[in-house]
């Protein structure tokens, strides 16, 4: 057997050298979720947002974008024939999974690098949330990641590839978005971050994760099979 | 890549009653047949007789719905983990990344197949040359032609040096040369047992051990 370590590597060294080469997929992300930042400033009519409202809007947009991602994570393997080069080869297959949550990681990451800047600046008198919001970007990019794998990998065999995605995945990550959208509220109040149940649901974040983590692993051998 | 204690214990194939369903439809039953280590079986038949499927099974690519089947003494689908590495594939995808240039492609492949970077360079760059790519091999594979494809699938078919190959129309886009070339590194090699599916008997049946004809609707017949 190939060593998890060496397969992983080559499985997400090839999927960022193949974005990196072709760009299908984060310019995409990054234009939605900017030119949905400018609609909201023009349709809320506000120059400044807090609490909820700016944590939803934060959210809502970061979620949509990754949908666009998520979308397109399977494609060469399916087009391509990576399922069966993946299957012939002597790896474990859940290595398969972690390369993928890892790329998409990798891809929201890079979006939020864009998208949080061009929120602070359209939205946020103050850039002093941004650091504590790192915790809750990494805890639920993990959990976008793990979930929007699992999804993405069962939609693609289908034609209906581009509906099934959000309409599997978005109930799915319901309780995930409660989550962030909870933990990021107090960070965005109006007046300077606030903790309040900050912790709290940080915690829920990690649950979360955790969970479809296992799921994903666990399940993903059986997702490839014929 | 070094063969398995199972591989020389008996014959590299044996099939039973080999049956496999898509649905409804049968689109294999009753083959039977056993190859022994290094000799080769060619596989004739109409379009939609099943031949790919028997070579997707084979491959551990899909389960057989009845039947016994033991590829290089590992029974299937309970040992289909095993074989993982020890066959090379080469079906009608080329099973190459198009945004990736061909010895990026191999080089992919030899870390899937735990191949160590100076082996994987030299057995990349002895394969290109013996394919005759050497100098199409850092175009990306959507700039080739498929013939190039095909000759570059051939060199990921037995980059991880396989003791079975399963050889569906392996010249199919190749031009003369390119089938002289291929047929170098797909060719009957000793203790490297093949099957080959064909539309070509004439080119194929000279190096054949045994021939199995598939029919539609009809059982399978190995001459």
């Amino acid at each position: 057997m190939t060593p998890s370590r060496v397969a992983f590597a080559a499985i997400l060294g090839k999927d960022l050298r193949s974005e990196l080469r072709t760009l299908q997929s984060l310019p995409a992300m990054a234009l939605f979720a900017v030119t949905t930042f400018i609609i909201f400033r023009f349709g809320l009519d506000r120059t400044q947002l807090s609490g909820s409202l700016a944590s939803g809007v934060l959210w809502a947009t970061l979620l949509f974008a990754a949908v666009l991602g998520i979308n397109r994570l399977f494609v060469a393997e399916r087009e391509e024939g990576g399922f069966d080069a993946i299957r012939l080869a002597p790896i474990d297959r859940s290595v398969l999974f972690a390369a993928k949550v890892a790329a998409l990681m990798v891809y929201l990451l890079a979006l939020e690098l864009i998208a949080v800047p061009v929120f602070a600046i359209f939205f946020l008198d103050s850039g002093t949330a941004l650091l504590p919001l790192i915790s809750v970007l990494l805890l639920a990019d993990f959990g976008l990641a793990a979930t929007g794998t699992l999804i993405s990998s069962m939609a693609v065999n289908s034609r209906a590839r581009d509906l099934l995605v959000p309409l599997v995945l978005l109930p799915l990550i319901v309780p995930l978005m409660i989550a962030a959208t909870g933990a990021t509220e107090p960070l965005l109040a109006l007046g300077g971050p606030g903790y309040h149940r900050f912790g709290t649901w940080l915690m829920v974040l990690g649950l979360y994760d955790l969970i479809f983590g296992l799921v994903g692993y666990a399940v993903f051998d059986f997702l490839l099979e014929d | 890549m070094k063969p398995q204690d199972t591989a020389s214990a008996g014959p590299a194939l044996r099939l039973v009653g080999l049956r496999r369903d898509y649905g409804d439809r049968t689109a294999l039953e009753g083959v039977g047949l056993e190859l022994g280590a290094g000799e080769s079986l060619v596989v004739l038949g109409p379009n939609g007789a099943g031949k790919s499927t028997l070579l997707r099974v084979l491959a551990t690519l899909l389960r057989p719905s009845g039947g016994e089947v033991t590829v290089l003494g590992c029974s299937l689908p309970r040992e289909a983990w095993k074989l993982r590495g020890r066959i090379g594939y080469l079906g009608h995808e080329p099973l190459l990344y198009r945004d990736l240039s061909g010895r990026e492609n191999l080089r992919f492949h030899a870390r899937l197949h735990n191949i160590g970077t100076e082996a994987a360079e030299a057995r990349i760059t002895e394969l290109l040359a013996a394919v005759g790519m050497e100098r199409r091999a850092d175009d990306r594979a959507a700039e080739l032609s498929a013939g190039m494809r095909q000759r570059l699938a051939i060199c990921r078919c037995v980059l991880h040096e396989p003791e079975l190959l399963l050889l569906d129309e392996p010249d199919s886009n190749l031009d003369l040369e390119g089938r002289e070339l291929a047929h170098g590194l797909i060719g009957p090699v000793q203790n490297r047992a093949r099957v080959v599916v064909t539309h070509d008997p004439d080119r194929h049946l000279p190096e054949a051990d045994q021939v199995l004809r598939l029919g539609i609707g009809e059982m399978a017949r190995l001459s």
